[in-house]
Order: C-alpha cells, then sequence, then structure tokens
C-alpha cells in the first residue's frame, strides 16, 4: 500500500471516527476513492474500526456493489428486471461486450473494464437502464452503446460522459396529495407542534414523558400520535402494519435513546415511487421523519438509501443542510425545548434483502445484511438494540400531511380499511410508464386505462414477491383489503412470455437470498435450476410437481419474507398461464437435466469445429 | 408439581422452566428434535431450521421459539418429517459430501440425521460447488467442502475462545466460511486445536491432523444408536466460560 492510499483511507477513517457501526459507509467511500478492497485495505479498515478483519471481509463480501477482487476502472452493470429485458437490455448488452471484446462478467485482459448484470435498479419507466460506476445510466439504445463503448475505450471519466445520460426523469402521471403537496418546509411541523391534545385523549401515557425533563409541553407528542392513528395510516413498504402503533410502541418501550429510519431500500423490482418522493418531496420525508422523531422522543435518524441510487446522496445532503440552517433540525428544533433530531443519509450497496426491516438495521449497524430472529422486534430492539421506528418512504411523507391537516382529513380518503393514497410505479407494456398517485380502492383496470395498456395479459402487482394477476382479475382493487403492494405496477401483454416473467424472478430471488437459512439458500437456487431445465426444454411433470413441493418448503420454513415470497410468481403463474409451462415440457416421463450435445459446446468452441460430426446424432 | 407450566408436543407433556425454547424443554424431556445449528452451549441461531416444528398450526423454529404454557406443537409428523428429509438433502447437494471416505462418518450430525429421517438418495441436483481445503495449519485440517453454514466455530470462537478466528462472506449459495487473515489461511490465525471452535463443528469441516480413524467404524456415537435416541446428549447446559483472549 503506497503512500497516498495509506492517507486516503486515514481520511475516510478520520472521518468517520473509527466507529465499527459506520463499515457500510467507510467500505463503500474507501472503494469509491481506491477502486476496489484489497486484502490489505480491508486488514487497515479493521485495524481502523477496531472489529476483526474477518468479519470486515465478510461485510464486504456480502453486498453486491463491493469488490474484494479488481472489476475494472469501468464497472458496467446492466439492471436485468424483466421490463429490462422487455425493452432490450440483452442484446444491448452483448453488442457492448462484443465492442469491447469482453465476456460477460469477466474483467477486461488489461483490466480496463468489466460488463454484468444487477437487480432492478428502479428505473423501470426509463429501461433500459445501467450503472457505469454506480451512477445511473437510463434509456440506453444500440447508439448509446457504440458511443460507450468508445468512451471506455478512450478511457474517458464516466463524470465527462454526456449529461443527458444520466438525465433521471420523474414521469409523474397522475398527482394526488402527497405528489401535489406544495407546503413550504417547516408547515407541516409547525402545525404538528401546535397540536395540543383534546381532553378526552388525556390518558396516563401523556403523563409519561416522550423525554425526560419537558413535562410542560409532553403533551403536544401524544396529540399528534392520536392525529396519526386516526388516520388509521398504515405502512406503504407492502406489510401494511398500522403506523400509529408502531409509533406509540416504539415511544412507550422502555429506554432512553430511540432511532427513526426511513426505509429507501427501493428494491422490490418494478419498484421506483420513492426514488420520485425523494426527488420532488424529499422535505416531506424529512418531516415525516421528524414527526415520527417528535412522537417517539427519538435524537438520531437515519435515511437507508438504497445504493443504486447513489446521485442522491449529495442533493438530499443539500436539503438536510438547509433544514438544518432553518432549524428544522438539530438542536431545539422551531425553538422547542428538548425537541433535538438530526438526519443522516446512509447508502446501501446492492442487497435487496435490505429492504426487510430487521436486515436494514443491521446493515445500518456496519453488519451483514442479514434478517434477524423475531421477536424481539425493532420497535422495541432496533437499532444498537435500541427503540426504533422503521417505515417506507411513502408511509413517512403520509405522516407529515397527517401531522399537518390531522386524521380526519386523511381517512376520508381511500376505502374504509385502507386511508389515504397509494403510489404506483407503473412499468411494462403501457404507452404512458411513470408514477401515479392514486386514492386506495382503484382497480387494476383503472390502472391500466390511464396508463395506456389495451392489451394486458397480466400485471405483476407489489413485484416478484407480490401477486401476478391475469386479466380475469383486473377489476380487483389496490387496497389492503384485496390486494396490497408496496407500490410496483409490471404490465405484460398478449406477447409476453409469462414463463420468461416467472424466470426472471426466479433469478432474481437466488441472487438476492441472504443465505442465512437452509430452505431459501439452497431452495432459491433449486427453483432457478428448475426454471432455466424447464426453460431449455428439458423438463418434465416431475419438475412442475417439485417447484410445488419445494415452494412449500420455503413458505413454511424460510426465516424472513424473501423466502415466503419467492415462490409467488412460480405458483402464481404455474396456476394461471400454466400453457407457458406445459408448452415446453418433454412429454417423455423423465427426461435428465444433463444435455449431453450442450456439454460437448465447449469442445466444439476450443476445436473450433461445428459439423454434424461434432454434435450427437440423437439431439436436435 | 402442580403449578409446573407444560406445552404439548405430539400429545405428549413436556414441563418447561420459564426462558426455555420449546428445542431446550423438549431435549431435557428426553425428546429429540432434530437440528444441527442448535448446540447446548450456545446460544440459539436458528439457520439450519431443520427443528422446524409447527406450533398450533402455525411453522416455527423450536430453538429459537420460547416456550409457552398451552402450546401445542406438532414435530414429528409426516408432513415436517418430509420437510425436515428435503432440508437435509438440500445441504447434501449444497455441499460436497463422501460419507464413506469421511472421517466424521458416524459421528456426523448431518449423517445421522440423514439416516434417522430416512434420505435414501440426495434427490436434488448436486451443485457440485469448487471449494478449497485449508491444510496450512500445523494441526488442523479445513475441509470447507463440508460446510453446513451453521456457524457455530464462528460462536465458539468469538464467544468462548474470545478470538473470532471464523467469519462468513458471500451471500445466497456463494455464502461460505472465511478465517481471520489477509492471507485467508488459517495457519495466520491465532487458532489453536484446543479452542472451543475446533471441537463445535458438527461435520467434517474442522478435523485434527494425524487422528485418523482412531475410533473404529462401527464403534461411533450414531453406529451404536441413532441420533433420535440420543436427545441425552444435547441437555441445555451453561455455556462454557469466555477465555481472555
Amino acid at each position: 500500500m503506497d503512500n497516498t492510499t495509506q492517507k486516503t483511507l486515514a481520511e475516510i477513517l478520520q472521518r468517520h471516527g473509527g466507529d465499527g457501526t459506520r463499515l457500510m459507509q467507510i467500505l463503500r467511500e474507501t472503494q469509491e476513492a481506491l477502486g476496489w478492497l484489497a486484502p490489505d485495505t480491508l486488514t487497515d479498515i479493521a485495524k481502523g474500526v477496531g472489529v476483526p478483519r474477518a468479519r470486515v471481509e465478510g461485510v464486504a463480501g456480502f453486498y453486491s456493489f463491493f469488490h474484494t477482487v479488481p472489476r475494472g476502472r469501468y464497472r458496467i452493470l446492466w439492471s436485468d428486471n424483466i421490463t429490462d429485458r422487455m425493452l432490450g437490455n440483452g442484446d444491448l448488452m452483448q453488442s457492448l461486450c462484443r465492442r469491447l471484446w469482453l465476456e460477460p462478467g469477466r474483467v477486461s485482459e488489461d483490466g480496463l473494464v468489466s460488463v454484468d448484470f444487477t437487480s432492478c435498479t428502479g428505473m423501470c419507466d426509463q429501461g433500459p437502464a445501467l450503472l457505469a460506476n454506480y451512477r445511473a445510466v437510463t434509456r440506453m439504445t444500440e447508439d448509446r452503446v457504440e458511443q460507450m463503448a468508445g468512451l471506455i475505450r478512450d478511457q474517458v471519466p464516466v463524470a465527462d460522459w454526456p449529461a443527458d445520460w444520466f438525465r433521471i426523469e420523474d414521469n409523474v402521471r397522475r398527482a394526488d396529495i402527497l405528489l401535489k403537496n406544495a407546503m413550504r418546509p417547516g408547515e407541516a411541523l409547525k402545525a404538528a407542534l401546535a397540536r395540543e391534545p383534546e381532553a378526552d385523549v388525556e390518558t396516563a401515557s401523556n403523563a409519561r414523558s416522550w423525554r425526560e425533563g419537558v413535562h410542560a409541553q409532553a403533551h403536544g407528542p401524544s396529540a399528534v400520535l392520536e392525529e396519526i392513528k386516526k388516520s388509521n395510516l398504515r405502512g406503504r413498504g407492502g406489510a401494511g402494519f398500522t403506523t400509529g402503533i408502531k409509533w406509540e410502541a416504539c415511544r412507550h418501550a422502555p429506554g432512553d435513546e430511540r432511532y427513526v429510519v426511513c426505509n429507501a431500500d427501493e428494491g422490490e423490482p418494478g419498484t421506483f415511487k420513492d426514488r420520485v418522493l425523494l426527488t420532488r418531496q424529499a422535505d416531506l420525508v424529512f418531516e415525516g421523519m421528524t414527526v415520527a422523531a417528535y412522537v417517539t422522543g427519538a435524537r438520531k435518524g437515519y435515511l437507508y438509501l438504497r445504493g443504486e441510487y447513489r446521485y442522491m446522496l449529495e442533493p438530499l445532503n443539500e436539503i438536510l443542510a438547509r433544514r438544518r440552517d432553518a432549524g428544522l433540525l438539530g438542536v431545539k428544533i422551531l425553538g422547542r425545548q428538548g425537541f433535538d433530531f438530526e438526519i443522516e443519509v446512509h447508502l446501501g450497496a446492492g442487497a435487496y434483502v435490505c429492504g426487510e426491516e430487521s436486515a436494514l438495521i443491521e446493515s445500518l449497524e456496519g453488519k451483514r445484511g442479514v434478517p434477524r430472529n423475531r421477536p424481539p422486534f425493532p420497535v422495541t430492539h432496533g437499532f444498537l438494540g435500541k427503540p426504533t421506528v422503521v417505515n417506507n418512504v411513502e408511509t413517512f411523507a403520509a405522516a407529515a400531511l397527517i401531522a399537518a391537516k390531522g386524521g380526519e382529513w386523511y381517512r376520508g380518503m381511500g376505502t374504509a380499511k385502507s386511508a389515504g393514497t397509494k403510489l404506483l410505479s407503473v412499468s411494462g407494456d403501457v404507452a404512458r410508464p411513470g408514477i401515479y398517485e392514486y386514492p386506495f380502492g382503484i382497480t387494476l383496470r383503472e390502472v391500466l386505462a390511464d396508463a395506456g395498456a389495451d392489451n394486458a395479459q397480466a400485471v405483476q402487482v407489489s413485484g416478484p414477491s407480490g401477486l401476478t394477476a391475469a386479466d380475469n382479475e383486473f377489476d380487483r382493487k389496490i387496497a389492503f383489503e384485496d390486494i396490497p403492494t408496496a407500490g410496483a405496477f409490471m404490465v405484460f401483454d398478449h406477447s409476453r412470455d409469462m414463463f420468461e416473467v416467472a424466470r426472471n424472478f426466479a433469478q432474481f430471488f437466488a441472487h438476492e437470498s441472504c443465505g442465512f437459512c437452509t430452505p431459501c439458500r439452497v431452495g432459491t437456487s433449486l427453483l432457478k435450476n428448475l426454471m432455466n431445465k424447464i426453460g431449455e426444454g428439458h423438463g418434465t411433470q416431475a419438475d412442475i410437481n417439485e417447484i410445488y413441493s419445494l415452494s412449500r418448503l420455503l413458505q413454511m420454513a424460510s426465516h424472513c419474507g424473501l423466502g415466503h415470497t419467492a415462490p409467488n410468481p412460480l405458483l402464481d403463474t404455474l396456476d394461471k398461464f400454466r400453457p407457458a409451462y406445459e408448452r415446453r415440457l418433454k412429454s417423455l416421463d423423465f427426461e435428465p437435466a444433463f444435455d449431453l450435445d450442450g456439454a460437448l459446446a465447449r469442445a466444439r468452441q476450443m476445436t473450433g469445429r461445428d459439423d454434424a460430426g461434432a454434435h450427437l446424432a440423437e439431439s436436435k | 408439581m402442580s403449578d409446573q407450566k407444560t406445552f404439548l408436543l405430539d400429545g405428549r407433556e413436556i414441563p418447561f422452566e420459564p426462558g426455555q425454547t420449546v428445542m431446550q424443554a423438549a431435549l431435557t424431556a428426553g425428546v429429540f428434535i432434530p437440528h444441527l445449528c442448535y448446540h447446548p452451549e450456545f446460544r440459539p441461531h436458528g439457520s439450519c431450521k431443520l427443528c422446524t416444528v409447527k406450533i398450533n398450526g402455525r411453522p416455527a423454529t423450536s430453538c429459537t421459539m420460547p416456550a409457552q404454557a398451552g402450546m401445542e406443537v406438532e414435530s414429528d409428523t409426516a408432513e415436517i418429517r418430509d420437510k425436515r428429509r428435503a432440508l437435509v438433502q438440500m445441504l447434501l447437494v449444497e455441499g460436497n459430501h463422501f460419507c464413506p471416505s469421511c472421517e466424521k462418518s458416524g459421528h456426523c450430525k448431518l449423517q445421522a440425521l440423514g439416516y434417522a429421517l430416512g434420505v435414501m438418495t440426495p434427490h436434488f441436483t448436486h451443485f457440485f460447488p469448487d471449494r478449497p481445503v485449508d491444510a496450512s495449519h500445523p494441526e488442523v485440517l479445513l475441509d470447507f467442502n463440508r460446510c453446513i453454514l451453521c456457524e457455530l466455530c464462528i460462536r465458539a470462537s468469538s464467544e468462548v475462545d474470545g478470538k473470532n478466528v471464523f467469519a462468513l462472506s458471500g451471500r445466497g449459495l456463494k455464502k461460505h466460511l472465511i478465517v481471520n487473515a489477509e492471507s485467508g489461511r488459517l495457519a495466520d490465525t491465532d487458532f489453536q486445536a484446543t479452542d472451543k471452535a475446533a471441537q463445535v463443528c458438527p461435520v467434517g469441516v474442522i478435523l485434527a491432523k494425524r487422528k485418523g480413524f482412531a475410533v473404529p467404524i462401527g464403534q461411533r456415537p450414531f453406529d451404536a444408536s441413532p441420533i433420535s435416541a440420543q436427545a441425552e446428549r444435547y441437555k441445555p447446559v451453561a455455556p462454557a466460560p469466555k477465555k481472555e483472549a
């Protein structure tokens, strides 16, 4: 390790105070500065943060965006969601590789560049998308591929690539209360601080101060909590837990430190609404977090931003700085004695499982993103073992509106069991992909009509872990009592092969399984291999039966929601689009997965032969 | 005894002390629940999922689930045995396991559970992973081919030995055991054959060198009786005291 490298590393470590819980940010900043995380770099980081080296290596090895082997000075990662595939990402990637004389996944001989796939980058409405050295690029075309290959060969820094490539559209197609919000920063917070409890909700819990020593003003928080509860707001991340109850549980949990965490690890393929909320309404989201801090008594908050949204880090930090200057963050917020709150953005590094709240907390603590055993739940034992509220971006934005305008107002929208509005990320075979905000209760058919999908065969609601809805279900409603959703809405027209949709999702889950528990670690890969076997024309009915039996095992024995929901797209498509599978099956009772002729492909490539004699007679 | 709290396990009444998990109570009462990542001396982990049971009809991990009075627990049912068999088969195809030539044959828990659960074939397609062997240490061999990722060596090294010799890296099917050295070699760590971590591997990853087949095949613990009849061996005990690092 040379002197400059050592100096860079020392600076990074110093900036983070050698704090092991900040390991993710230390690793990311180190990699941004040095290109990759070399063995001696990891040793130095481990010394710097006082954590065993193997544990640091374990963290670096967990996240897709950290490299412990060199990955080239240019790292191109193509988003591989099904919507990217439908827009032709496969051919474009092959073309880029050809132009660079590269094999996918391999680093070029001169160490200049590598090209690979990554999970959905959240640009489904403007794909095919990719990450160039972790900066989001949208709307790839063959022309851009050609130019990009040239820029890489000429070693032009990514920062000097055409700015238009990095332009990210919001594509807001339908706005309601959240996206139309025009409140100025601080307005919702002022309204929250102005709330005093109504006499009849003055309960014993109010007397228990949310923060010791400020009894005189302790009534306000409980009044705000009452509004949140009255609103019947439910979590927007998919699970739909009642927000008021979560906040109350955290507020009442024993402990002197509390945390508020905003889950912006929007990893569910096909979901990109948090990206737009954080682009257009970041103040509202931060305000919602600050309201949560006011209610629960938290002094510190984190926004866990997915690594794919790296480009948002600086803009979000600027907004936080502005809020600090305006007295909306920091000590004595809006002059209220004892109301201190800080927010920090924590950047993830490519791990879908971190969207699970306890895995997200592990990751925030600088560890591998593995879901915890529950109970205990984060509201009592969260970040650093302290009571922690974890909510989705959209939940916090809604909470800020409720704090300002009241629970009754909010409850007036949506359906009886699903109050308010929901943002949908619409992509796939539609004329107008983008963000649609509707009151709950909208039918799939209405969304399809608005988005201009006149030939829809199916909709994948809430991403791979959600529901594959066939056309006889298009009158079902987006609502907790019918189809709950985190927001993804991927449309497939009749030209699409639903088997390939399911296969893409099976590959996704196998790639993203954290590997903690046996059924999910091995089972998601077995499911992927079965789908590949069927896809390659070697499947039989026995493989379909095997998918069912593995699915039951994953649903029963997996450690967390990832494993429980991974079989959903396979079971749904098997149920509703059976012919897509059956036309691929061999009619034989038994078909070996092993393709004898295929096994000779490598020998043919090496010998440059492709004549009839180099093929086994009976195949194809 | 009238105020002793109990739950039902496959119709049998199992007494438990407050704070005990379903697994601990069952083993104390002499009822075996299959497990791999559980160890009587360590905090439960809940990753292998072999101990999955149904509690009041809902699936749960018995090694992490606190016992509660009146629970109705199903464990040894045809449905659950099927699932457990599949989990053992998953572990067998995930690694490279060759029982006939393995020093741990006869005291390997994975093999013993294979017999107990009626694993006649691997059933699934083998992954045949490429996993190296680490023979660098003078006294101990690491054969990663057999690793089932139970993390017992990790826990033992950190919680008892105070050393942190082992950790995990990678994710999903690529998750793997690593050692605490820049070279990646066990010889370059502070590991010793006398460490607790050297004694807890339920399979054949961590093996003492020059001690091959000291106990003849046929006289090993699981040769005498099936693991399911040896609940006694796994009764919870007080955790080993942590050594000064």
